[in-house]
């Protein structure tokens, strides 16, 4: 059995990355969902959930086609930011941040919406600002919310195949994650390799999952 | 000097009215608001609050502008100086009493108000503990003195007695009215209860549909013309009970349950379950000390 521990490894390291990173977009966005009254707040729900009922592969398809270095989103990350998101482990995050974005902004748009508006309200009368509010009053009153969140879209992320195989490949070390090394091994006929990788992934997800559910019982309604 | 002179469009479970008040209060005035669910009383607190924005107006408090339709001008609650005790408390979950009052502090501000808060509401034994554990009198002291950190100009008391007891009302009276000789601070309190108002308020403004009906003292107001030296109470019948000749009426009034007599020819109008009153003249009555606390 040839193992290596590489696809585990880049396994976690981008659910860890894309999770940060989902943490730090969801919580403005879902506290805009949550208090906007724009008309333009559907659309955005909208672009937010798509995920949620899409294939991965229409996904990895269009983020394949807009990233390609020939096309002008492609041209423009290059020239501004010196990044290229194709078949790199860099893509892989930008696309596991849109793929998992719903499994964060829509516990952390409901967990805005179950708190009461007497206590927002009740902090700015005590003089204080909408930013304080939110760090001080309503995240540390939302926590199950926050919870249930980071660890659905960490589990998800973890669980990526589609979107993975369209615009990272199998890069040994770059862009092979363990759920592309488990399809690359069986395509092998190296079903004891796939097994490892497999059995791996299987009890880290239950563990993940069973604790939530252990620790914080009300946590998933918001699915 | 409070001015407040503002329109406000509401829709209401009956329909659409329109809030319509030109009003003045004095410093360190105590008023009550009173009127049917859905008047505008809250909707008035949370003008003055700066939550609810008025359609036009003005809103001057002291020497300062805090609304002007003519100017744009909309001071943020932030930097209105108001304090403000909601019907549900609003207590931050996350925090223990003590912290609850803390977080109310301005940035430089002494610690020493909370304490002395804390103590004057009778909370010190218990301001280690997170909200959810108090009782509905402890959480309403709680949000009282929480309001009082800032030193507020004004304090608005949205109904904040009406989900107690009696007793616990009673107390908390007492502690609204020790509140307001201790500080003077100019405030506005939305009530239901008759008893609140005359023991609490030096003016009721009787509110409807959006409109101040009318404006004075409690006893002009709930009084007025109508002392005439008679008992006057209302109540339903429960029991209705033949003996020989008289009738025996078992009425409800209040929390109270009374038998009163009555004539065939009275009894044969009521029936069980109807509301009557009963009136009796008053020349000789006997008070005694009722010992409302035990």
């Amino acid at each position: 059995m040839n193992v290596s521990w590489d696809p585990l490894y880049l396994t976690f390291k981008l659910a860890v990355i894309t999770n940060i990173f989902l943490l730090l977009i969801s919580i403005p966005l879902g506290y805009w969902l949550a208090y906007s009254t724009s008309k333009f707040r559907y659309i955005v729900q909208a672009l937010v959930s798509i995920p949620l009922v899409l294939p991965p592969t229409v996904l990895g398809f269009y983020l394949l086609v807009a990233f390609n270095p020939g096309n002008f989103v492609g041209k423009l990350l290059r020239s501004v930011f010196d990044v290229q998101l194709v078949f790199t482990f860099e893509g892989l995050v930008v696309a596991s941040i849109i793929y998992s974005l719903p499994f964060m902004v829509n516990p952390i748009q409901s967990g805005f919406q179950g708190l009461s508006v007497s206590l927002s309200e009740a902090s700015y009368i005590l003089g204080k600002s909408k930013l304080r509010t939110i760090f001080k009053v309503l995240l540390p009153n939302m926590k199950p919310s926050l919870i249930s969140g980071i660890v659905i879209s960490f589990a998800h992320t973890i669980g990526e195949f589609g979107v993975i195989l369209m615009i990272g490949g199998s890069i040994p070390g770059e862009t092979r994650v363990a759920s592309i090394a488990i399809y690359d091994e069986v395509e092998a006929l190296n079903y004891d390799t796939a097994n490892f990788y497999a059995l791996i992934l299987l009890v880290v997800t239950f563990l993940i999952l069973l604790s939530v559910y252990l620790f914080n019982r009300k946590s998933l309604k918001a699915f | 000097m409070i001015m407040l002179n503002v329109k406000k469009e509401l829709s209401s479970a009956t329909g659409k009215i329109s809030l319509d008040v030109d009003l003045n209060f004095r410093n360190g005035e105590f008023t009550t608001l009173y009127g049917k669910s859905g008047a505008g009383k809250t909707t008035l607190l949370r003008i003055l609050a700066g939550l609810t924005e008025p359609d036009e107006g003005f809103i001057k408090v002291g020497s300062e502008v805090w609304y002007d339709c003519h100017k744009k001008l909309n001071l943020e609650p932030q930097s209105r100086k108001i304090g403000f005790v909601f019907q549900d408390y609003a207590l931050f979950p996350n925090m223990s009493v003590r912290k609850n009052l803390e977080y109310a502090l301005k940035s430089n501000q002494d610690k020493t108000l909370v304490e002395e808060l804390l103590e004057l509401v009778e909370l010190e034994k218990i301001s280690h503990r997170m909200p959810e554990t108090l009782s509905g009198g402890q959480k309403q002291r709680v949000a009282l003195a929480r309001a009082l950190v800032r030193q507020p100009q004004i304090l608005l008391l949205d109904e904040p007695l009406s989900a107690l007891d009696s007793e616990m009302r009673f107390k908390l009276q007492n502690e609204l009215l020790k509140i307001h000789q201790r500080f003077g601070i100019t405030t506005i309190l939305v009530s239901h209860n008759m008893a609140e108002i005359f023991r609490l308020s030096n003016r009721v403004l009787i509110i409807d549909e959006g409109k101040i009906l009318q404006d004075g003292i409690p006893s002009d107001i709930f009084v007025g013309k109508k002392i005439s030296g008679k008992f006057r109470f209302e109540g339903e019948v429960i029991e209705i009970h033949q003996s020989d000749v008289i009738y025996i009426l078992t009425i409800a009034v209040g929390n109270n349950i009374v038998k009163v007599i009555s004539t065939a020819k009275e009894a044969e109008k009521v029936k069980i379950g109807n509301r009557v009153v009963i009136a009796s003249k008053a020349f000789n009555p006997l008070l005694m000390s009722a010992n409302y606390n035990q």
